[in-house]
């Protein structure tokens, strides 16, 4: 057994020396579970390399002396039961050997209980939603979507990449270091998958359905991932950021946004006596609509026919307004019209589609208020 | 008929028993999740009432509803987590409201996690896959009651029971498909 | 013992009867006049004759295999730099899908299919397949079936956009109309498949000469043997699962709908039931190919034949129960992630054996390096590095890390382009001067697998390393730290595309003319594809030939 333990210990020494954290290599991670994952991953990939330069030298080998342009006469064997059982068995070990940490990881990876804190995942075609349930046995009480914050300019190479190009979002996952996060993940559409490289978790999110998942971060930081699962056409758009905080700095964190929730909610409540401007509402539309529409129905309001339809002189941007207020805020279900009335506040639904009634040449006139999106709302919301 | 010929008809049949097997994968998967609890599918027959209670455990069972698709309802528990003991039972309400201004319907869909933990939860009362009709505005009182079974094996101390709320209003007769009993 | 079975009397007369051929028996019951290949079109559309349809198979995978690479081309040139230059992400999404749809369906496997009609009756000493009518059949439906693939891209809402894989509920509720097209395509294209493997099947057990014993079949008769009973068992299970995929999107039923009590997550059991298998139906004739060839250049008998043949056949067995390695991040419980890792585990010892004993073949042989043994040796080295990375993805707590990322897509790339590909690529070599009669342009086929093997790698090898660093894969568009090796993923890419047009340069140089070559085509090569004349005639061992002990 000792024997074993040292050669494992010598098999990671030479990695631990020269590949962690180099751009060619999978990252240690942030978490024990990642850093475990890690040695896994080294020490198959060593496993792997060893077996590489036997057979292949073996092969090589043959290459070079065994040729027939250096008179070499072939020999005659070709079968060897006692040869053929070796190399059968001696894999066959190897792989017992290998399964062993692996069975443990996998178990550690999969025990879920005693959370802290719990948030719920809500995956999207495309973007995630977070909703955080309980913080040590309290109610969590936030929530938001998290909305991938590079420009279309830098995507349609109009203007140069920033430093973290399709990694960064509006608003990130804040989490607690040191303390253990579950997750609950399901899906709104179609299948997504939630990933942060740094903390090893990947998990499905299935519409549906709820899966599990748990972390617990040892060093602050902000970590970046993606969506990994197909899920139509920004599945490369849609990533996960997540910023770890020490507890102290998180409960403050949690404390300020149950604020900001609500004085939101208060806002808008004020909003509803107030009558904007067209200019407020077209500067504010054309924003929005850039950062939240423009993806599909394109800047000049031409969608892609066939995939995404147009707005421009579209029956719906020219009918009927309050047909026009539902599809916004109930989207099509079946398609990739989602329903925005959560995501955006009321001021923002009003000047969207505003916007969309008055630009690029449809001209409708109509001016749509905060108060008129909240009765098409109905109820208490 | 020749040996070939009878090979041939041999072969055919697999193949027809083959694209047979494709679909006997559906029934063969529920039953498959239904006895091991595999897929978080929880078991949808009304259950009895349990004889036992193990007084010397606790189970947290968490409840979070999530409406598909932002649709226009309200749904969520009067308790967000009930303490329970294996063998005891608990009943839960859910308040659903329907917030827009038409007529719609609603069907809830039941998933537990850990999934295999999901057999081992015994309803009495439940709403799943009913279709529950909803004027604008109006509040329906959904009932759950359930139980834990004593069998529960112990490395399980937490169960999350989510309802996914979809809106049916426009695919009618949809859905209901497992008959579930109140 | 020269008497020929009441069986293969049978299909002989079948041919006789389809193709108004005497044999120098001069059989009276039949017509008179001698009488060749039929000229012109119709010989190709109505032919029987295995030979000519293994070489519509070649030429028509040759075909999908350019039209293949050419999307592959358009993704690598939108992934050339970071940013959205050339197509948008709809457009993108249909030529990752396409792609893969038509290697697997379109090149890969009508590639193994031709070659098989080619070389399975010559190597039992059969005059042809057992079904040739069916046989005819079962190639033409194949255009028909690419047309409607290939024809959906262009119409509006354009072709499937869901990944070779068209996971549920993105294939059904979420996808366009066209979808239908696409399920139809697959039902025909499953059906090809079914058709040919009955067909390889009733002719290995039917048709072998007397004294081709089950211990003396070649290796390659044997891997389609076994491949053919996989094609049977799972062509209709994908049929099934695209029906599925068809009534969910079309006809309200709720297979894989939540909200009809369904379960997206069994789609992709069902589809991978199919999928497992369907890769080692991708890849065991490839080591049928190179057992034929490394023990023909090494002058050497195959070592462990036996052992070849049970590691084969453990392998299609293993391959049923290791699906869910695919799955791993669905959510499966963890005795679930614990059978699937040990099984994908277990299936590395068979294939490990085969490659052990194609390097016993070589040591101590007389080994020479004509073009067929140059890409059968890459094969060994190439495919190998593939099924390691494979053995790394069976690790479930690593493959969390791997999964969807450019990992995978460099793992199954090395399986089947320096495996399957390669091994194509080698068989062809290999066989077409038999086919011809000509030998090809040595020169200019050298210059096509050295090209090949240097470009092959540079735009598979850094795939590794990105994803390991974790770009996720079918994305039109990474962050900036992935950026340098992608380009020169691209540039990898590009070169090898374009070697491939010296692979159509040869192939037809050598079907119009080369020095001649005698029946015995190679020193070291054995079986009895080489006792016939080169170019093998149109018919051949219309009487049985005596098997050499």
């Amino acid at each position: 057994m000792g024997v074993v333990r040292f050669t494992l210990w010598l098999i990671l020494l030479i990695p631990q020396l020269s590949f962690a954290n180099s751009s060619l290599n999978m990252r240690t991670g942030v978490t024990d579970i990642s850093e475990n994952v890690y040695q896994l991953h080294m020490i198959i990939f060593m496993i792997c390399c060893v077996i590489g330069i036997i057979v292949f030298g073996l092969m090589f080998w043959a290459i070079f002396h065994h040729r027939k342009s250096k008179g070499v006469k072939p020999a005659q064997f070709h079968e060897s039961t006692k040869i053929e059982i070796l190399w059968t068995a001696i894999p066959f070990v190897i792989l017992i050997g290998m399964a062993v940490p692996a069975t443990k990881a996998l178990i550690a990876m999969e025990d879920t209980t005693k959370a802290d804190l719990t948030i719920k995942i809500t995956g999207s075609q495309w973007k995630w939603h977070y909703e955080y349930l309980t913080y040590e046995g309290k109610k969590g009480d936030v929530d938001f979507y998290s909305i991938m914050s590079t420009p279309q300019d830098q995507i349609t190479n109009k203007e140069s990449k920033g430093e973290h190009y399709l990694l960064e979002v509006d608003k990130p996952l804040v989490i607690p270091t040191d303390k253990k996060v579950r997750f609950l993940m399901t899906s709104d559409d179609v299948i997504h998958s939630w990933w942060v490289p740094d903390f090893a978790v990947k998990k499905d999110a299935n519409p549906g359905f709820i899966n599990e998942a748990w972390t617990r971060v040892n060093t602050p930081g902000t970590y970046r991932g993606q969506c990994a699962e197909l899920c139509g056409k920004d599945h490369g758009f849609m990533p996960v950021v997540v910023v770890a905080k020490e507890p102290a700095e998180f409960d403050a964190w949690l404390i300020e946004s149950q604020q900001e929730k609500q004085n939101a909610a208060q806002a808008d409540q004020a909003l509803l006596s107030q009558t904007l401007s067209k200019e407020e509402l077209m500067t504010l539309g054309q924003q929005v609509y850039m950062s939240s529409c423009a993806a599909c129905h394109q800047p000049t309001g031409l969608g892609i026919p066939g995939v995404f339809p147009g707005l421009k002189a579209s029956p719906i941007a020219l009918g009927d307004v309050n047909a026009h207020i539902d599809m916004v805020l109930h989207g099509t279900p079946g398609t990739a019209m989602q329903a925005f009335a959560k995501q955006l506040t009321l001021k923002q639904l009003a000047a969207i589609v505003t916007y969309e009634r008055n630009a690029w040449g449809n001209d409708t006139g109509d001016l749509v208020q905060p108060s008129q999106i909240k009765a098409r709302l109905g109820g208490d919301e | 008929m020749t040996s070939q010929g009878k090979l041939i008809q041999k072969l055919a049949f697999a193949c027809i028993g083959m694209f047979g097997f494709a679909f006997a994968l559906v029934p063969l998967y529920d039953v498959f999740c239904d006895i091991t609890g595999l897929n978080g599918k929880p078991s949808l027959e009304q259950a009895k009432v349990s004889d036992t209670i193990d007084k010397s455990r606790i189970v947290d069972v968490g409840f979070i509803t999530h409406i598909q698709n932002q649709a226009p309802f309200k749904v969520s528990a009067d308790q967000a987590i009930v303490s329970v003991q294996p063998g005891a039972m608990s009943k839960v309400v859910f308040k659903a409201k329907n917030v827009s201004n038409e007529s719609r319907m609603m069907q809830a869909v039941p998933s537990v996690s850990p999934g295999l933990a999901a057999k081992y939860m015994h309803k009495i009362e439940c709403f799943c896959f009913e279709q529950q009709a909803l004027e604008p505005g109006e509040e329906a009182d959904l009932a759950l009651m359930f139980y834990i079974d004593t069998a529960l094996p112990l490395e399980f101390e937490e169960l999350t029971l989510s309802y996914t709320v979809f809106d049916i209003t426009q695919s009618g007769q949809m859905g209901s498909s497992q008959g579930a009993s109140k | 013992m020269n008497s020929i079975t009441q069986d293969q009397k049978d299909s002989q007369e079948q041919i006789k009867a389809q193709e108004g051929v005497i044999t120098t028996e001069h059989d009276d019951s039949h017509a008179e006049e001698h009488h060749g290949p039929a000229k012109g079109l119709k010989r190709w559309l109505y032919t029987t004759n295995h030979k000519d349809i293994g070489s519509m198979y070649l030429i028509f995978s040759l075909v999908m295999f350019l039209i293949g690479g050419t999307m592959a081309m358009v993704i690598r040139a939108e992934l050339f730099q970071p940013g959205l230059q050339l197509v948008d992400p709809h457009f993108f999404n249909q030529m990752t899908t396409v792609h893969g749809l038509i290697m697997v369906f379109g090149a890969v496997m009508p590639a193994f299919v031709g070659l098989a009609n080619w070389m399975v009756p010559l190597m039992i000493g059969a005059p042809d397949m057992a079904l040739p009518r069916m046989n005819n059949w079962s190639f033409w439906i194949l255009p028909f079936a690419f047309a409607i693939l290939l024809g959906s891209l262009f119409m509006e809402g354009g072709g499937p956009a869901f990944g070779w894989t068209f996971y549920a509920p993105l294939s059904t509720t979420y996808s366009n109309d066209n979808t239908a097209l696409f399920v139809f395509a697959v039902h025909i294209m499953g059906i090809s498949s079914i058709m040919g493997a009955i067909n390889v099947i009733v002719t290995i057990v039917n048709m072998r000469a007397p004294g081709m014993t089950w211990m003396k079949l070649p290796l390659f008769v044997w891997t389609w043997l076994i491949t053919a009973f996989l094609l049977i068992a799972v062509m209709p299970v994908l049929a099934g699962v695209v029906t599925m995929v068809l009534t969910d999107k079309y006809f309200g039923t709720s297979f894989f709908n939540a909200m009809g009590g369904g379960d997206p997550v069994m789609f992709q059991h069902i589809f991978w039931f199919f999928g497992h298998p369907e890769v080692y139906i991708m890849i065991l004739p490839a080591f049928g190919i190179v057992s034929s060839i490394i023990p023909a250049f090494s002058r050497k008998k195959l070592f462990g034949y036996a052992s070849m043949v049970y590691a084969t056949a453990s392998i299609a067995f293993l391959s049923f129960i290791v699906w869910a390695h695919h799955m791993f991040t669905t959510g499966m419980p963890l005795a679930g992630e614990l059978f699937f890792m040990y099984t994908t585990m277990l299936i590395s010892v068979p294939t490990g054996v085969k490659v052990f004993n194609w390097v016993a073949t070589m040591w101590r042989g007389s080994l020479s390096f004509e073009v067929p043994m140059l890409f059968a040796i890459a094969f060994v080295v190439l495919f190998t590095i593939g099924g390691f990375s494979g053995l790394m993805l069976a690790i479930t707590p690593a493959d969390f890390q791997y999964h969807d990322t450019y990992f995978v897509v460099a793992h199954f790339h090395y399986v089947l382009v320096t495996g399957a590909i390669f091994s194509i690529m080698a068989g062809v070599y290999y066989w077409l001067p038999k086919w011809t009669g000509n030998m090809f342009d040595i020169a200019l086929a050298k210059w096509h697998f050295w090209l090949s093997l240097v470009s092959v790698n540079v735009l598979f090898f850094p795939m590794h390393f990105v994803g390991l660093a974790g770009m996720p894969r079918r994305v039109p568009d990474y962050a900036l730290q992935f950026a340098d090796f992608n380009a020169i993923i691209s540039i990898g890419g590009f070169a090898f595309g374009l070697s491939q047009l010296l692979f159509v340069a040869v192939v037809y140089k050598c079907i119009k003319g080369g020095d001649k070559v005698p029946a015995k085509v190679w020193e070291g090569a054995e079986g009895l594809e080489w006792e016939v004349d080169s170019p093998a005639p149109y018919h051949t061992f219309e009487t049985p030939p005596k098997i050499k002990d």
